[in-house]
């Protein structure tokens, strides 16, 4: 029986999480590796058989296009996790709490007073003309004056071992239960890992969260529901699973009526009141009466009795306002605005293409940079320059031209990479970092977020819409390390 | 509880019951088949005319064939009421209300979407003795009855599945009834006649009815049959045990005790004591055909019942206080 060994694993031109460049284990890894050595190939690849099959049995699915139920995927979760010191941790942390602090404040700014805009930090027109900003949202103040409730910051680690912020996402960012559902999985793979590495538990997350979707209402006991699509929907797993969790109920718009500017659910003894809602339907989509008056998903109504103050809806319309990626780029200059602080997460450096002189540059650079629309997600509509043909690069660049305004460049960054199970070894894979804050009466971050891993070789892009999976993400003790 | 849930609840059992019924009826003429002369491909036939798809089947295929009956009814994405389809239902239902129930009973009923998934893809039907795959399914819906009843609360969503799960069953055991006696006799004179005893007991057999026949009365004759699987008090099988279980259950969620508060109580109630108050003579005297079919078409009213009084969003609009 052959074990599993890292003597060919291969580190070199990228920052790897397990190994130095000078091919040492890294601390955190140090016991993990001790038992990986231990192990045949052949369990190592059992263990990760067996987690396909839970994940498959748990309904942890995605729907690839909407209405075709034949086409349902798990998103791989590779055993081998990613692990992050205590002392990286506390780092990140206060750099999470740092940024949503300040990024709440800008949103409830820009829908008030708009100090921010008469002090000429960031241009009137960028922030206006964001497709995140929804004016129907102006004087608007959500209770606490907090507008991003739950966000998951994407986050990656250069070639230079920091971390640095690649996007926001604050209107409704999902995966948090893959968060949890890879641990619950991983503890069955590694029991034994968990005692002795003091990795540190995250399952108290979804009582964080309804503690927080209560403290946001007067009303006691509040009555709370998950909004939802519907059964189609890629994340559906995720919203079923929350509610379920959280012991709230999962309604679609179909479930909710409007009476009077109150929102009721309809039960088999009549009509119910709603009191949060924590809403998985885009800004767009929730009431075809103010917004997209095509939609299905949403409730008529729905906005007048939020603006009355009859409901609440987590997070609040209009976040978007602050995660596009044209803003992203003033964002260390809004956290020294704001809380007089010097930023401890950086940016990756950012060109806007709405202003001259930076669109000159990207246009003349396009084959070394990454362009991104300012409001895209998913990994969808950007062009990677360096891996792209000359006339992808040229179709781009009419695009960039026709609306400057819709497109962000930088450049190209190395993601790290992590020790990956593939067909016949064991490669090192680019990865990011999501971890998720809760934002109510205070803030609190659990230890620990999903590691997205892009599975082909190569590859930058993590999206699990575009080839990535997981993994599971072990924020270990300070002391333990 | 939602209205959508209490429907989904409803349905998600009474697909998991279609899907065992059908696995038992196809097991037991399988069984049947084996024993008897090779000219009766003719009793397949009504296995169909059951389950009230025989349209449908005549619509698909051209010919009646064993293979292809047990594709129809276990395996055909086209045909919506099969073993696969019902599965498949119940575990979009299942889907729907992931929160309402444990995550025992999603992952059991998960596990047997895909194995009915891979069944289908594996060709089952062509094998030699698909009763394997009649077996598992029985297994399988059986450990999720036990499930659902030692994982879930007696609350409403509990009840509303009950329900489906008993109109579902006594439905399916008066159709397997209504058909036999089709084959078996031409004219209600000849109910309690000359009878062949091995469809009798093939019969009782289908809904799982012959070893607690035996006990109670011993010799298979025409009238305890029809007594024991229309009238017993205490066969879960029974159509009037059925009733009696969907109305209490119905009344733990309405909470009224005596009387009716709405159609859905009306119409179960009245199907329920018709059924108490009448003996198997009285039914011979009616004819066993006519009467069964006086029966399916109040259960379907107090189903659509159901429906009207719970789950349409239109009727539930007075506020709670």
């Amino acid at each position: 029986m052959s074990k599993v060994n890292f003597s060919n694993y291969d580190t070199t031109g990228y920052y790897d999480e397990m190994f130095s460049a000078s091919n040492n284990i890294r601390p955190s890894y140090e016991r993990f590796k001790l038992r990986l050595e231990k192990m045949s190939k052949k369990k190592l690849r059992n263990l990760q058989h067996a987690t396909d099959r839970a994940q498959l049995s748990l309904g942890m699915t995605f729907n690839v296009y909407s209405d075709n139920q034949g086409v349902e995927r798990i998103l791989h979760l590779d055993i081998i996790p990613r692990i992050i010191s205590g002392e990286d941790w506390e780092g990140l942390a206060k750099g999470l709490e740092q940024r949503i602090e300040a990024l709440n404040l800008f949103i409830n700014d820009i829908y008030n007073e708009q100090k921010v805009l008469k002090d000429n930090i960031i241009p009137k027109e960028l922030v206006l003309s964001s497709a995140g900003y929804l004016k129907e949202c102006r004087g608007l103040n959500p209770p606490r004056n907090v507008w991003s409730h739950i966000s998951g910051t994407d986050l990656i680690r250069g070639d230079d071992g920091k971390f640095y912020v690649l996007e926001d996402n604050l209107r409704c960012p999902s995966g948090v239960s893959y968060m949890l559902e890879n641990r619950e999985i991983l503890k069955r793979t590694f029991p034994e890992l968990f005692e002795k590495l003091h990795v540190r538990p995250v399952n108290d997350y979804t009582h964080h969260l309804r503690d927080m979707l209560e403290s946001l209402t007067p009303v006691s006991p509040a009555s709370i529901a998950v909004l939802t699509p519907g059964i189609y929907n890629s994340a559906y797993f995720e919203h079923a699973y929350l509610a379920q969790q959280m012991g709230a109920e999962l309604v679609e718009g179909r479930d909710l009526l409007v009476r009077d500017n109150y929102v009721y659910m309809i039960t088999t003894n009549g009509l119910q009141r709603v009191d949060v809602i924590y809403r998985r339907v885009d800004d767009d989509f929730i009431d075809p009466l103010v917004f997209n008056k095509d939609s299905l998903l949403g409730t008529p109504g729905l906005f007048e009795a939020y603006r009355k103050g009859n409901v609440v809806l987590v997070n609040a319309p209009g976040a978007g306002v602050a995660d596009d990626k044209a803003i992203y780029a003033y964002i260390p200059r809004l956290i020294k605005y704001y809380l007089d602080e010097e930023v401890l997460l950086p940016n990756i450096k950012t060109y806007l293409c709405a202003e001259e002189e930076d669109c000159k540059y990207v246009l003349e650079n396009l084959h070394t940079l990454v362009v991104k629309q300012t409001d895209g997600s998913g990994g969808y509509g950007m062009l990677i320059g360096p891996k792209s043909t000359k006339e992808e690069c040229k179709e781009f660049a009419g695009r960039i031209k026709k609306n400057p305004r819709n497109y962000i460049a930088q450049p190209m960054i190395n993601l790290s990479r992590v020790p990956t199970l593939t067909e016949d070894t064991i490669e090192g894979r680019h990865v990011d970092l999501r971890p998720y804050c809760l934002y109510g009466k205070d803030i609190k971050i659990v230890p620990g977020a999903l590691t997205r891993v892009a599975l082909t070789k190569g590859s930058l892009v993590v999206n699990s819409s575009q080839g990535g999976g997981s993994k599971d993400t072990w924020v270990l003790d300070s002391k333990s390390n | 509880m939602l209205s959508r849930v209490a429907n989904s609840m409803y349905w998600m059992n009474r697909y998991i019951e279609r899907a065992e019924n059908y696995a038992r009826f196809m097991d037991v003429n399988f069984n049947l088949s084996l024993e008897s002369p090779p000219d009766t491909q003719e009793q397949w036939k009504p296995l169909v005319v059951i389950t009230g798809d025989w349209p449908l089947y005549q619509s698909l295929y051209n010919t009646v064939d064993k293979n292809k009956i047990i594709y129809f009814l276990g395996f055909d994405p086209k045909n919506p009421n099969s073993i696969y389809s019902s599965i498949s239902m119940a575990r979009e239902n299942a889907r729907a209300i992931r929160p309402e129930i444990t995550r025992e009973v999603w992952e059991q009923i998960n596990s047997m979407y895909f194995y009915v998934r891979a069944s289908l893809g594996k060709k089952l039907w062509k094998s030699k003795d698909p009763r394997m795959f009649f077996k598992k399914i029985k297994e399988d819906c059986q450990l999720l009855y036990g499930i659902f009843d030692a994982t879930i609360s007696r609350s409403d969503g509990w009840h509303f599945g009950k329900i489906g799960q008993m109109i579902e069953r006594a439905d399916k055991t008066s159709r397997v009834m209504d058909v036999k006696y089709h084959i078996l006799l031409s004219t209600p004179q000849d109910v309690g006649g000359s009878l062949d005893l091995m469809q009798w007991a093939a019969l009782l057999k289908s809904v799982s009815a012959y070893d607690m026949y035996r006990k109670k009365y011993g010799r298979l004759t025409a009238l305890k049959i029809s007594e024991f699987l229309i009238l017993d008090k205490r066969f879960p099988r029974s159509i009037l045990c059925c009733l009696i279980q969907a109305e209490q259950s119905l009344k733990e969620i309405t909470g009224n005790t005596a009387g009716f508060s709405n159609e859905a109580e009306k119409k179960l109630g009245k199907l329920k004591s018709e059924l108490e108050f009448i003996d198997i003579n009285e039914i011979v005297e009616i004819g066993l055909h006519e009467y069964l079919d006086g029966y399916q078409k109040q259960l379907n009213a107090v189903s659509t019942s159901l429906y009207n009084s719970f789950f349409v969003a239109q009727v539930q609009l007075q506020v709670q206080q």
